[in-house]
């Protein structure tokens, strides 16, 4: 229990890390985010991509999206550990369906960024099903949004 | 009180003396006067008249339980204490009959609950049938106070066996997942609870994800998926202890656990490179064996009750459809062919039937079809209705509800109860939003 709280912890410190990188500065403009780091991540790559319906293969866009994450993570890739891509699905389906496929959505991308001469060893998968969505809502809108795989730098 | 567990509650009922009352009449002589059957429940319940228990003043409250009870099945309906014009004040005579047939009641349950010298408390009743004026069954038994919930719940069995021919459900209890907070960060924690309602606690913190509980044959353990220790594995969990254990050492997702029968061995999916196959382990000597070898996504196994056959969700069709094969694996056969997918096969204690969760147009339903695959008949529909659980008899199921999500909030989530007509569905009250309910085999006795 006391490890577990110290991980939640230092995570913590991460997220906040995370954030504070991401914010813009004072002025308001779009101030750059230190290169590098989880924000840039997600400013010049897109730390996400998107499905259809019931489906794990990648979308045009989607390979564009990884594509950017490969060349990133060329490039300051050395700064982490993990590579966590975790898969998700939207509340269309059931439990224990959607953790399949959020599993199989992961190894989509896993299988890609690997095939593009990223360590498989840093590469690693979660499926979260439909239990983690980035929209709560029940339209084509949300959904479209909550089906997806997002790599998380650790 | 909250903390009595399974183990001592088993002990205390192991010193339950059951003693059957002996009728005026020979039961055999009535049998069959005052019947109905889970299956061809009309829209009329029959009228019962359940009077309180005299004695101890828990008598009453036994009386209320067992009224709750009956009137649940959707096959019983109390009738209003108010219109009783006979007062029992001794259940060991015969009633006045008159006075219950001027009621309309078909059938009566007089009783008593004494205190007895040794601490102790002795409860008994007598199911009459009042058109025939007989006596259908009466019995005793000897247990703690504490216990008088479950006396009640065994009395409500007694008298729905005895009316309709079919084993009850009352003494059993519900292990489901109480969900609270946003949509986005949901808390799941395990908790269980009386089929009532009754007894509420919590078995997990909330500190992690946990979901799909399932229920052991022997009643102390669970098995379920929980992110623990940050990854989803499968997990067994003792629910008198709250002892909890990681099935297996694999280096993937597994998920989607279900006991085998006989309680030996879980069937559970494993994800390897993305790909979810089914496997079984047995649960001494933690040995596994692959039980599909596909492609596609290969989930929901459930055990025929024979332990022979196993239903389960695949998409190797192009969509989610049931297959059933041996138990020790194989290709399957397809056996939903209707319109929509089909998924989350759960095989009823029965053999009968299998009930699944059905995806149709815009909405979710819960159906049950023969192991055949005909006879298909759906029972409940809603923007999603998920994960059918069978109450031990087979007659009765329990599922969840989740109302649309609006405004950016997260929309309701409510267990529910149908029997297999469908006629009879009601909502199942939990203090918190609540899903993935599994319902327990009878309690022993």
């Amino acid at each position: 229990m006391k490890l577990s709280i110290k991980v939640l912890g230092a995570v913590a410190v991460l997220l906040l890390a995370a954030a504070c990188s991401s914010t813009p500065g004072p002025e308001g403009a779009t101030a750059s985010v230190a290169p590098g780091t989880p924000g840039h991540f997600q400013q010049v790559a897109g730390d996400r991509v998107f499905f259809e319906t019931d489906q794990s293969t990648l979308t045009p866009d989607g390979r564009a999206t990884l594509d950017k994450q490969v060349a990133w993570l060329k490039q300051y890739g050395d700064r982490y550990q993990t590579f966590m891509i975790e898969g998700h699905a939207d509340e269309r389906g059931t439990r224990e369906y959607n953790l399949a496929l959020g599993e199989r959505r992961a190894n989509t991308v896993r299988t890609y960024l690997a095939s593009q001469g990223i360590s498989a060893a840093k590469l690693k998968t979660i499926s979260y099903g439909k239990e983690r969505p980035e929209v709560v809502g029940s339209d084509e809108g949300a959904w479209s949004r909550n089906r997806r795989a997002v790599t998380v730098l650790q | 009180m909250m903390r009595t567990n399974t183990g001592r509650l088993v002990l205390a009922l192991c010193a339950v003396l059951a003693t059957v009352l002996v009728a005026p009449l020979s039961w055999a002589q009535t049998r069959g006067l005052l019947q109905v059957t889970v299956e061809g429940a009309s829209a009329n319940p029959i009228p019962i008249a359940i009077t309180d228990f005299v004695g101890d003043p828990i008598g009453g409250q036994i009386s209320q339980v067992i009224a709750a009870d009956l009137e649940r099945s959707g096959l019983f309906r109390p009738i209003d204490k108010g219109a009783f014009i006979e007062r029992i004040t001794d259940p060991g005579r015969s009633p006045r009959f008159q006075d219950w047939r001027a009621i309309n009641a078909d059938a009566l349950v007089v009783g008593s609950a004494t205190q007895q010298a040794d601490g102790r408390v002795r409860v008994e009743f007598r199911l009459w049938d009042v058109a025939a004026g007989a006596q259908m069954t009466g019995r005793a038994y000897f247990t703690q106070s504490a216990n008088w919930r479950r006396i009640a719940h065994i009395i409500a069995d007694e008298i729905f066996k005895r009316v309709t021919g079919e084993d009850g459900f009352f003494d059993t209890r519900v292990v489901y997942v109480a969900e609270s907070g946003p949509g986005n960060a949901r808390v799941k924690r395990l908790a269980i609870m009386d089929q009532d309602g009754a007894n509420h606690r919590f078995l997990t913190d909330g500190r992690s994800l946990a979901l799909t509980p399932r229920f052991s044959p022997t009643l102390q353990e669970v098995v379920y998926m929980s992110y623990a220790q940050g990854a989803p594995r499968v997990y067994l969990l003792n629910v008198d202890t709250q002892r909890q254990e990681l099935l297996g050492n694999f280096p993937n997702m597994t998920f989607a656990p279900r006991f085998s029968p006989d309680g030996n061995r879980v069937v559970m999916s494993l994800a390897s490179d993305g790909n979810s196959d089914i496997y079984a382990m047995d649960v001494r000597s933690r040995s596994i064996s692959r039980l599909t070898n596909h492609p596609a996504i290969d989930t929901s196994p459930s055990y025929s009750p024979d332990g022979g056959r196993i239903a389960f969700t695949s998409d190797r069709g192009g969509s989610q459809q049931i297959y059933v094969m041996g138990a020790g694996g194989g290709d399957g056969q397809r056996i939903s062919f209707g319109n929509g997918r089909y998924s989350t096969p759960v095989w009823s204690p029965r053999g009968d039937y299998i009930a699944f969760t059905k995806q149709e147009g815009g909405s979710f339903s819960i159906g049950i079809m023969r192991p055949d695959g005909s006879g298909e008949r759906i029972l409940a529909s809603s923007y999603l209705d998920e994960g059918p659980t069978w109450a031990p008899n087979g007659r009765y199921l329990m599922f969840f509800r989740q109302a649309p999500n609006a405004g950016g909030r997260a929309g309701a989530v409510r267990l529910y109860m149908v029997d297999i007509t469908g006629r009879n569905l009601r909502p199942v009250p939990t203090p918190t939003d609540a899903s993935d309910p599994a319902w327990s085999p009878l309690i022993p006795q």
